[in-house]
């Protein structure tokens, strides 16, 4: 237990992640469910959540909410590490213009604000899961790009690359097999801050009508929808937020953990 | 050329570069905005007059040329709904972006330099254990949660605030401030976490330096120590930070400002969008664009400016 924060980080997020494996199981109610004679009731046994203003079961939306957040984020982290991989390593590795060209311009675009990126692409291509997914990656592509060449550039000096290239091995080979294993310690602490900002960009996006269109179970369309009735059901607010707020408060502390555990250079305490 | 010239002259591809982008990305929208213009029971003579007069039916490089020469202009097109120039609706939510921006800014101030004061200066397990929980709500909670949570306690339960809406500075400051304490608490709680962080990291930093030693081996007392010779030193990449958070605050507030119903920056591009009224979608991506690759270059200016070292590379 020397890392109390990969610990207590990883037992918040498989947590989270065995609710959205198995929490609809054990749930059993269908969380789109409408009960037109039970809108806005308070916690109960039957609703413990309470119902929200279709009489929708709370905590049945929450459990299934867990799944549209991890599968966002779980996507847009998987996805944005192959193609920054691929990217940073061979950029990294050949360097010359079109390195320098394409650093000027990720510099340019992870000066903008990420939500504003994505508003503006889910502005084009509509609202939908599938749309803010992509959305996201394309967010998240240029950060672990950028992490991945500083990694790589480092990694390309050393002795071992050199002496690699000296027996004549192919490009290639020297890059997978040799600079990407290396560079894995900062490129995880960054996946787990992309997948953080996935996780809140959707929950954004949706509570401001862009995301994930209704009825789905969206924790940011639940808040969207629980404004309304901040005076009369605070529960339809107070329990997504809650959500949200330990699936994000899990995978920060696992990033920090993970980034103690495996280069303690860049612990920040 | 000067390194500076050059630097300057770098953010003419830059910006066209971006412009340009804004102008494909509008064009790709699925759906025909004539239509959404005519209406449903628009005939077809008057749905071909509305192109023509919005100069849509020309070749799309015509378009691009004409609207870019208007651009130059300060010419951003008008609302499709409101007939409204784009560009003076840009500029009269400017103030109010702008004032949650600073308004935001110090409220962080207020709370991070002093938390992360005494986590540098009084390093125990409890100060220990309350800065993480400060710092952890502040990474964890996203902005407009935290304004829901601080709507429910301090108007719902409290009764302290109007709910949402915006009061100008010309109706008096208590007006003003009612509207906008807190959404700036709710943006600003979510900065203070970076910069807390910041000043204690560089502030812990500083405290282990020689010249700390010597000022505490001549007997100085342990808070002018702290204050005259350790903070000073630790506050210069903070206030760097603090500078570059106004940029992103100024031009990211989308979300507490459709919350809080602030006529900012960031809730008309959101309108925009959801009402597919288009040229102000692209007028209000360009108009951030623009003032972002501008702090940008400001920021590289100003380093320059105050770290000589810079200037040999």
């Amino acid at each position: 237990m020397r890392n109390r924060l990969l610990w207590s980080g990883g037992a918040l997020a498989v947590f989270v992640l065995l609710t959205a494996a198995i929490g609809p199981l054990v749930v059993g109610r269908d969380p789109t469910a409408q009960d037109i004679l039970a809108r806005t009731r308070p916690p109960s046994a039957h609703h413990p959540f309470g119902t929200d203003r279709l009489g929708r079961d709370v905590f049945a939306r929450v459990v299934y909410g867990a799944r549209i957040a991890l599968l966002t984020g779980g996507v847009v982290a998987a996805a944005s590490l192959a193609v920054g991989l691929v990217i940073g390593t061979i950029t990294a590795y050949y360097g010359g213009r079109v390195d320098s060209l394409l650093m000027r311009g990720i510099d340019v675009f992870m000066s903008f604000p990420g939500i504003l990126v994505a508003i503006s692409v889910m502005a084009v291509l509509g609202q939908g899961l599938r749309n803010m997914i992509l959305a996201l990656v394309l967010v998240q592509i240029p950060r672990l790009v950028w992490v991945v060449r500083a990694a790589a550039l480092q990694v390309r000096e050393r002795d071992y690359v050199q002496a690699m290239r000296a027996v004549g091995a192919r490009d290639g080979y020297i890059m997978w097999r040799h600079i990407v294993p290396n560079c894995l310690a900062p490129v995880v602490v960054q996946v787990s801050l992309s997948f953080v900002e996935a996780v809140r960009t959707e929950a954004t996006l949706s509570f401001l009508g862009l995301g994930v269109p209704p009825p789905a179970p969206s924790w940011g369309n639940m808040l969207d929808d629980g404004r309304v009735f901040l005076q009369t059901a605070p529960w339809m607010i107070l329990f997504p937020a809650g959500a949200l707020a330990l699936t994000i408060l899990g995978m920060s502390l696992l990033g920090d953990g993970l980034r103690d555990a495996l280069d303690p250079k860049l612990r920040t305490h | 050329m000067g390194w500076v010239a050059r630097r300057v002259v770098a953010v003419v591809p830059i910006w066209w570069v971006v412009a340009s982008i804004v102008f494909v990305l509008v064009r790709l929208v699925p759906g025909d905005p004539v239509l959404l213009i005519a209406g449903t029971d628009a005939s077809a003579e008057q749905v071909q007059e509305i192109r023509s007069s919005l100069g849509l039916d020309l070749p799309v490089h015509e378009q691009y040329a004409r609207w870019f020469g208007r651009l130059l202009h300060g010419d951003m097109g008008r609302s499709l709904f409101s007939r409204e120039p784009v560009a003076r609706d840009l500029l009269d939510r400017v103030p109010v972006s702008l004032q949650l921006a600073l308004s935001a800014t110090v409220v962080s101030v207020l709370i991070a330099i002093p938390a992360g004061v005494v986590a540098a200066a009084r390093r125990n397990a409890l100060s220990e254990a309350a800065f993480a929980a400060v710092t952890m709500t502040g990474v964890c909670v996203p902005s407009f949660v935290m304004g829901l949570l601080l709507m429910l306690l301090l108007s719902v339960y409290a009764g302290l605030f109007p709910i949402r809406g915006y009061e100008p500075l010309s109706q008096g400051v208590v007006n003003w401030a009612r509207y906008m304490v807190l959404p700036a608490v709710a943006y600003g709680l979510i900065q203070a976490a970076g910069v807390a962080r910041m000043t204690r990291s560089t502030l812990l930093e500083v405290l282990g330096e020689d010249f700390i030693r010597t000022a505490r081996a001549k007997g100085l007392a342990g808070w002018i120590v702290l204050y005259k010779h350790a903070l000073r030193n630790a506050l210069i990449p903070v206030v760097t930070l603090i500078g570059l958070n106004v940029g992103v605050l100024f031009t990211g507030a989308v979300v507490i400002e459709t919350l809080f119903g602030l006529p900012g920056l960031g809730a008309f591009l959101v309108t925009g969008i959801l009402k597919r009224d288009y040229p102000i979608v692209q007028g209000a991506i360009l108009f951030i664009s623009t003032f972002l690759v501008l702090v940008n270059l400001g920021v590289d200016l100003l380093y320059r400016a105050i770290d000589p070292r810079l200037r040999r590379a």
